[in-house]
């Protein structure tokens, strides 16, 4: 096997890893501001496929032209699941929280596949096409935009958390609900901010991966289950940690499927995630 | 009893471990109620007998075989709290032990169903004993990554069929022994009833042993818990390997009555939610969830699929994510809580606390 092989994973894997931080930094907001895990976020990621998708096959509209749309629908969505449903079960056990976003993403499935069929379709010839070529190393153009869209979405995301007044609410909202709530912060608002960010966050993912991935109603189950372990291996609530663990899982995924078999892919990746929990339950990053 | 020491001093425990951990208060269940449920088992004594067609005898099958998968991932979650995702891997254990035994050794799968029942067992505290340390969430997302795995490598196995599985080769001599019936659906019906009998024994045993206010005692708080001398990681695995044992169980029934094991299905992360989905509608732990909410699921699904036809197997699991989503938003104890409120008097256990606490969450 040459080196060439191996850097090309790399670099995919590098790639595809940004992907993944991503989607996983969007579940570890959620996660971080309320201890909810969105069981439905693989099935967002999946209507905001869909949703670019027919925006290029009914108006003709480029999914790269389509991400602010997506995101905006997306945002909206996450608010409405925060106002409609999650805001009523804030004090309900553990086991009806899980299985709330649990029945939210069978039935968002069940009503892709009724909608629109079970079958794969894709974007022909978006605006983003071919490859580039770098010293022999082959780049398909819509990776490469992909996850540089979705690297910018995370520098987006994170400055806006760190650095703007409204971020810093959401941190203290975090760190303490009760405190933040007397220093006058709407945590309420918070939270519903919380989803829509977090969704809005699978929207720009799910728009840029439309270019170069099927759409179908179980699309967004892999990315889902990816993002789970990303955001329990960086640690839950922990942004940073979703990056760092995305981009490994993205390098292992890649790396692994070159190196041993790419049947075994996402075994090795689920190996090393029990690893890193098992040594570190609170994960990479986290806090407990 | 150690429970009665254990209430001596009130003013240390935490509420809701007194709660749990308290005698229940009984009252004897009524003779109405007591010959209402004489009336009812009677009735699915004589069910095939009476109706011998076996599109109904194939509905009251799936009932049990739901039932009897709830009531193993209740005793988990419903009675010990862990939650586990992945409980499609012991389903899967069960059914290729039996089924991998049976065609390539010729072994009948009762002794197959014991062999899976114990390496189920086995993987369960194997799983367990690493795993039930992580809380909450971590938990949950564990035993999903790893449901997740068994299908990965079945799905590669050669041994095992790999991505084909494994097709039962067809008996038609010593049905019983061979667990073949190709005449008539009854004996698989007095089968699974059977072994759904098994399990709500079992639940029922425990709820009323040491056992069962251990496990509730661990779910409500863990922490008071451990620091009332229950050892509670071996308790927990103890609970994992009951409930992987029973889980298995259906696994072998499901195997012998569809001749077929096919990974994509059996070990599918959709079993997983079913059983989750199911147990959490009837009420998770109660003796009777389970079997409610298989006795309302799975006729709705068949419903759905005659009049909506083809695409019925996805308005099933329309109406199961919006009904889920509902009780878990009005009445998180599942629809035996309604049950109770309009027949109180049918209620001998009152002490159950489940689904009123709010420090339920991770700690």
């Amino acid at each position: 096997m040459s080196a060439d092989i191996v850097i090309q994973a790399i670099i995919s894997g590098l790639l595809m890893g940004f992907v993944y931080a991503l989607i996983a930094a969007g579940l570890s907001l959620i996660f971080g501001l309320m201890e909810i895990v969105n069981f439905a976020h693989g099935e967002f990621l999946m209507l905001s496929m869909y949703t670019a998708f027919w925006f290029w096959a009914l108006l003709g509209l480029d999914p790269l032209l389509s991400i602010p749309i997506c995101a905006a629908l997306l945002f909206a969505l996450g608010w409405a699941t925060h106002v409609g449903i999650i805001r009523h079960i804030l004090q309900a056990p553990m086991l009806a929280q899980i299985c709330a976003t649990f029945g939210l993403a069978v039935f968002l499935r069940a009503l892709a596949q009724f909608l629109w069929t079970p079958d794969f379709r894709t974007v022909l010839n978006p605006l983003s096409e071919g490859r580039v070529e770098l010293g022999g190393i082959f780049i398909g153009t819509p990776q490469l935009v992909a996850s540089l869209g979705c690297l910018l979405a995370f520098g987006g995301l994170y400055l806006f958390i760190t650095r703007t007044e409204t971020g810093l609410a959401l941190q203290a909202t975090a760190q303490d609900r009760d405190a933040a709530e007397l220093m006058g912060i709407r945590t309420d608002s918070m939270f519903a901010l919380g989803w829509g960010i977090g969704s809005a966050c699978v929207g720009v993912a799910g728009a840029l991966l439309t270019t170069f991935y099927f759409v179908f109603p179980e699309g967004g189950m892999l990315f889902a289950l990816l993002a789970y372990v990303a955001v329990a291996m960086g640690g839950f609530g922990s942004i940073l940690g979703s990056l760092v663990a995305g981009i490994l899982i993205g390098l292992v995924e890649s790396l692994g499927g070159v190196l041993v078999d790419p049947s075994y892919k996402h075994l090795i990746i689920f190996v090393l995630y029990l690893v890193v929990v098992l040594v570190r339950p609170q994960g990479m990053f986290g806090r407990f | 009893m150690n429970a009665q020491e254990t209430t001596q001093q009130p003013s240390t425990i935490p509420a809701p471990l007194r709660a749990a951990l308290a005698e229940p208060t009984r009252r004897p269940t009524p003779m109405v109620w007591r010959g209402a449920g004489g009336v009812l088992a009677a009735g699915l004594l004589v069910f095939p007998l009476v109706v011998t067609s076996p599109y109904p005898q194939h509905i009251m099958i799936m009932i049990f075989l739901n039932a009897l998968m709830a009531q193993s991932w209740n005793i988990l979650a419903g009675y010990c709290g862990q939650i586990s995702l992945g409980h499609a891997a012991f389903f899967g254990i069960g059914a290729y032990a039996s089924g991998w035994l049976f065609a390539t050794f010729g072994i009948t799968p009762w002794a197959g169903m014991v062999v899976g029942m114990v390496v189920a067992a086995l993987m369960a505290a194997a799983i367990g004993y690493p795993t039930l340390r992580l809380q909450g969430h971590y938990f949950a997302i564990a035993t999903l990554v790893i449901g997740e795995s068994v299908q990965i490598i079945f799905l590669r196995w050669e041994t095992f069929g790999a991505a084909s599985g494994i097709w039962l080769p067809i008996v038609r001599d010593n049905p019983f022994w061979n667990l073949q019936f190709h005449t008539t659906k009854a004996p698989y019906y007095y089968i699974i009833l059977g072994m759904l009998v098994v399990a709500c024994l079992v639940v029922w045993v425990m709820e009323r042993t040491r056992q069962g206010f251990y496990y509730r005692a661990i779910r409500e708080d863990p922490d008071g818990a451990a620091s009332l001398g229950i050892h509670v990681a071996r308790y927990k695995v103890q609970a994992f390997m009951l409930s992987a044992a029973l889980m298995a169980m259906a696994g072998t029934f499901n195997t012998q009555y569809l001749l077929v094991i096919d990974p994509e299905v059996d070990l599918a992360l959709i079993r997983s939610i079913l059983v989750v989905l199911v147990a959490v509608m009837g009420g998770a732990g109660t003796l009777w969830g389970p079997v409610i909410g298989a006795v309302v699921l799975v006729p709705l699904s068949e419903l759905t699929r005659v009049y909506f036809g083809g695409t019925g197997g996805t308005v099933d699991l329309m109406i199961y994510g919006v009904l889920i989503v509902l009780i878990c938003m009005f009445k998180p104890e599942g629809l035996i809580g309604v049950f109770h409120r309009f027949f109180p008097q049918a209620t001998p256990t009152v002490d159950d606390d489940t689904g009123d606490t709010p420090e339920g969450g991770p700690a």
